[in-house]
């Protein structure tokens, strides 16, 4: 059973959702607002799904409609309200569920089954685990021999383009955009003739291990899809890093970059078809990065 | 100058004294990374030992880079006050300690001795001492600094309002601004940190801002944290301005990474103080924190808390109105966790206020380093005990628009409860006045309520 709490609270966003001004009126719940809130059964609401941009906790604002005015300018928390100086339970939670799915996001692995069910195989760079990949960015650039060896024997040699996937900061990333991103590029590029090597996958992976596995493979040109450092409550966003003939110690002005791939950003469908242009943009003019005007 | 010690019968020795600065380092994932932390634990307590037996004329004699080759070792060498120095200069390390936590010695014996210290003695004597020992020893410690209005003094705890926006929308910044000081934040200073660095966008905050202020007579001071060169601009060019920013560092070179060097720092406290809109005599406001010279490949091989004890000596030359650490905002490359953070929390805001800075902290983490809420939380407290002069303020600790996690409004108020602190007296005065806060520095009903400003 839903507690009454719990139900007044629905109703509550609902009834902001609605654009009804006055929360707090919960007696004049409309029909609807009550067949929704008997469609949800024994689970708790998803704390996560309230719109924070729409929500007052302060119990009489001198000015509700200002104050809800004042939330639509910023997606900063305010208007939350406490308890004597401290945050109110739900204002709390929310903080440790937007901080957790982050810390997530960090410290998890891309699972061994998504990387079958994408066909990538994997390889990884020096680090031996996550805390040496947080604390060594020297190490998330490099390989042992052999991973490299692996690169070699299961890879086209000299592709046109070369793009592979790699963790960085947010596994959660991977998993949320590849399956959109890989095909959209891959047809993008079909459509301008343009042919790719062989995908695979990178643990432990910092932007720079591009120029490695340039080198490696001879591509013309590389394009790596990593996981962005994670925000608040945005552990999705994804970042595509692609050069012309890149190459170990090469200045960072030479990496184009498209970021911010996420639902709530740049979809991935779209941002496929956007880097794949770019890339094909890199084969005609042969440059990247600052040398290269989109 | 002896560097080389026994414990238990192993015998430990060191090159030089940078090795020691190094070695004797509470482990920091930035030393390692550098490959300057000490190999195992009792290779960095020996290197403790060794150093508690240097002399503060050791180490002025031994910066971890030298006289010639380094602006920033300059700039502290040239301020230090030879007579004082005299009288210390064959104080060991481990004398200096217990002078400092000795209950004869008074702050303002502590400040006087401060006048003769160097980035490196600082560093050291705070590598000597337990977490306890920097919250007691910096507790003593009161340098306050005073733009319109003075902040610091014993009794009271000020914060800076940060109220950022992801794309400097002026009604964005104004919202979480009344929020703010809806909560009794923004005694320290208003001061925005813009997304877009240029001197028209500059210059529209500060308008926006200063008006705000202006408006509502909140007694407080201003700054827009874009870099120091476009706020001189913006000066330059009639925008009202109490205070500038600047983040610095404890190498010329680091420094130059960020676009600074003294003479140009020289340049804008002189303009500061002709043009600015603040009495003062404290006029500048610089940042500063842990590892910074690292990720810009800049720390010559020096260990990262010796370096921001450099930085603070930087700092000095400028008579700072207020000095910020964020230590935990780069990520776990420089501090790995939340014992980490933590500790570099006690060590800088120790040194700082031992270097005679008006010492305020930003605990704060981002989202790639092992900590959370609690361990900020923790560090907080800490920091309040030990007497941070200001925190920032934060909406729910989450800035929209640097993106990492700080203090924010509610632990602002909460941390004048818990410890009994007022506000800076008239910010205290304006928020009795407006019904916010009552007169024992409690939140009012009416607080929390940012509807209060909109008339």
């Amino acid at each position: 059973m839903i507690s009454e709490k719990d139900l007044k609270k629905v109703i509550e966003q609902v009834l902001l959702e609605l654009g009804a001004s006055g929360a707090k009126e919960t007696c004049s719940i409309s029909e609807e607002a009550a067949e929704q809130v008997q469609a949800i059964e024994e689970a708790l609401p998803d704390i996560t799904a309230v719109d924070l941009k729409k929500q007052v906790l302060v119990p009489q604002p001198e000015n509700l409609e200002g104050l809800l005015k004042m939330k639509e300018t910023t997606p900063a928390r305010i208007g939350v309200w406490r308890a004597g100086p401290r945050y109110k339970t739900e204002t709390l939670l929310r903080f440790r569920a937007d901080h957790a799915v982050a810390m997530d996001a960090v410290f998890s692995d891309v699972s061994e089954e998504f990387l079958q069910e994408m066909n990538l195989f994997p390889i990884k760079t020096k680090c031996r685990n996550k805390d040496e990949y947080l604390t060594r960015p020297d190490l998330g650039r490099k390989f042992e021999e052999e991973e490299l060896e692996v690169l070699r024997k299961n890879c086209v040699k000299k592709p046109q383009v070369q793009i592979y996937v790699s963790d960085g900061l947010s596994s959660t990333a991977i998993e949320a955009n590849i399956r959109d991103i890989l095909p959209a590029i891959q047809q993008g590029l079909e459509g301008y003739g343009v042919k790719m090597g062989t995908p695979f996958f990178v643990k432990y992976g910092r932007v720079p291990a591009m120029d490695v596995i340039s080198e490696t493979l001879e591509a013309e040109v590389t394009c790596v899809l990593i996981g962005e450092r994670p925000g608040l409550a945005t552990g999705e966003s994804m970042s595509a890093y692609m050069a012309y003939k890149a190459e170990v110690n090469m200045p960072e002005a030479r990496r184009t970059v498209v970021s911010n791939i996420h639902k709530g950003g740049t979809p991935a469908v779209e941002a496929g078809a956007h880097i794949a242009h770019i890339l094909k943009l890199m084969l005609d003019k042969k440059a990247s990065g600052l040398d290269l005007k989109l | 100058m002896k560097l080389k010690t026994k414990l238990f019968g192993s015998t430990y020795s060191f090159k030089d004294v940078k090795e020691v600065l190094g070695k004797a380092n509470e482990e920091k994932s930035g030393d390692q990374l550098l490959g300057i932390a000490a190999g195992s634990v009792s290779e960095r307590v020996a290197a403790k030992v060794v150093l508690s037996e240097l002399t503060l004329e050791e180490l002025r004699k031994n910066p971890v880079i030298p006289y010639e080759a380094d602006e920033v070792t300059r700039v502290i060498d040239d301020l230090v006050n030879e007579s004082i120095y005299k009288e210390i200069k064959n104080w060991t390390v481990g004398y200096f300690r217990e002078y400092i936590l000795n209950h004869k010695t008074t702050g303002a014996d502590i400040l006087r001795v401060s006048k003769a210290l160097t980035g490196e003695m600082v560093a050291a004597v705070a590598k000597l001492m337990s977490n306890m020992d920097l919250v007691y020893g910096a507790s003593k410690i009161r340098v306050t600094g005073k733009a319109n209005y003075e902040i610091g003094k014993p009794g009271t705890l000020s914060f800076r309002l940060q109220p950022n926006h992801p794309t400097d929308s002026i009604d964005g910044i104004l919202a979480s601004m009344m929020e703010g000081l809806s909560y009794g934040c923004g005694d320290a200073i208003i001061g925005i940190n813009p997304v877009e660095d240029t001197v028209e966008n500059t210059k529209r905050i500060m308008d926006a801002i200063h008006g705000f202020m202006e408006k509502w007579q909140i007694p407080t001071q201003t700054c827009v944290l874009s870099h120091i060169s476009t706020q001189m601009q913006a000066l330059r060019e009639g925008a009202p301005v109490s205070v500038f920013f600047q983040s610095v560092a404890g190498t010329e070179d680091a420094n130059k990474a960020f676009g600074i060097d003294y003479v140009l720092i020289d340049e804008a406290f002189q303009l500061i103080q002709r043009h600015g809109t603040a009495p003062g005599p404290n006029l500048m406001y610089f940042e500063t924190g842990q590892g910074s010279e690292m990720s810009l490949n800049t720390d010559h091989g020096a260990d990262e808390m010796t370096l921001e004890a450099r930085t603070y000596g930087f700092a000095k030359r400028y008579k700072p109105f207020m000095v910020n650490n964020v230590s935990g905002f780069i990520g776990p490359e420089t501090l790995f966790d939340g014992k980490q953070i933590l500790r570099a929390n006690l060590e800088d805001h120790f040194m700082g206020k031992l270097t005679g800075l008006p010492m305020g902290m930003a605990p704060c983490y981002t989202n790639h380093v092992n900590t959370d809420q609690n361990d900020q939380e923790t560090a907080t407290m800490l920091l309040a005990m030990a007497g941070a002069n200001y925190y920032m303020g934060v909406p729910v600790g989450d800035d929209v628009m640097l993106s990492y996690q700080d203090t924010s409004y509610h632990d602002d108020a909460t941390l004048r409860e818990l410890l009994n602190l007022k506000p800076a007296e008239e910010f205290f005065q304006w928020l009795m006045a407006m019904g916010i806060m009552d007169q024992r520095g409690r939140l009012t009903d009416r607080a929390g309520d940012a509807s209060l400003f909109l008339k």
